[in-house]
């Protein structure tokens, strides 16, 4: 198999992923590329937590990321690729083209972000961004649970 | 030593039912906040959690043993005193809880899952 799923987050693992989608989908592994908890000893102790010793966790900075993609691509078993935010999924794809889409998990409330979808609100530049990758022929949907519709990026930015 | 303040994190409504279970059942009211993820971020659930929270000591009662309620309270305890968290909250524990709080937060913590844990069994038919 490969990597089942690259999603975009903000909680970055949690039950969503870990049961939601990591049950249905048989996963046996979660990649999750951020450069702050990379560094983090803590962070990374936090975010193990939760998950079952079935499934293993890496923790990757998007440099490594970009590196490793295609070994994780390459992997027997089904994995899934987690960033916490549009500008780090964005940098992923421009240092590896090989990524081809992204899931919109769950992009939350913050100061200057609009509601678009009940789990996605986003800045006018986050928008842009996300079209931006569309135009680079990056598949772009967001779906909170696998049971849910796959919204289409016209929809939503 | 003041009342202790329990928190109820957890995911969609489970806290508030389980608040409103609490008062139902003991008619005491307020020893409870409940503090739900729906619809939040990261940054989102922090601040309901400090919010809830407010000055005190407090015990943080969270659902699962991972996920975002338990990173966001572990992300808590870290950055102020006299927290503790417990996970895999259920009634038991916080039907004991709001009966003993005349005690440290990690003496409560320890109490919850003792009174937590008894009330998982198996029943005869």
């Amino acid at each position: 198999m490969t990597l089942a799923l690259y999603r975009v987050d903000d909680r970055l693992i949690h039950g969503q992923v870990v049961v939601g989608w990591g049950q249905p989908l048989n996963v046996s592994f979660i990649v999750l590329v951020d450069d702050e908890v990379r560094s983090s000893d803590w962070e990374q102790d936090l975010y193990r937590m939760g998950v079952p010793p079935s499934i293993e966790v890496r923790f990757a900075s998007v440099d490594e990321a970009a590196q490793e993609l295609a070994v994780w691509e390459a992997d027997p078993r089904v994995g899934i690729l987690l960033v916490g935010d549009i500008d780090t999924a964005v940098a992923l794809a421009e240092r590896a083209p090989q990524v081809r889409r992204f899931n919109i998990g769950g992009v939350h409330h913050r100061t200057g972000r609009t509601e678009r979808l009940r789990f996605v609100y986003l800045t006018d530049d986050e928008a842009r961004k996300l079209r931006a990758l569309v135009a680079r022929g990056v598949d772009v949907t967001a779906q909170d649970v696998p049971t849910a519709r796959p919204i289409p990026i016209g929809e939503f930015t | 030593m003041s009342d202790l303040h329990g928190v109820i994190v957890s995911h969609a409504a489970v806290a508030q039912a389980l608040v409103s279970a609490v008062t139902v059942i003991t008619g005491i009211e307020g020893a409870l906040t409940p503090v739900s993820n729906e619809g939040c971020g990261t940054e989102a659930l922090a601040e309901r959690l400090s919010q809830a929270v407010g000055a005190g000591p407090a015990v943080l009662f969270v659902d699962l043993p991972g996920g975002s309620c338990l990173t966001t309270s572990l992300r808590f305890a870290k950055r102020h005193a006299d927290i503790a968290i417990v996970t895999g909250v259920n009634l038991a524990m916080l039907l004991d809880f709001v009966f003993h709080r005349n005690i440290s937060p990690d003496e409560a913590a320890r109490r919850a899952v003792d009174a937590g844990s008894k009330a998982i069994r198996v029943t005869a038919a």
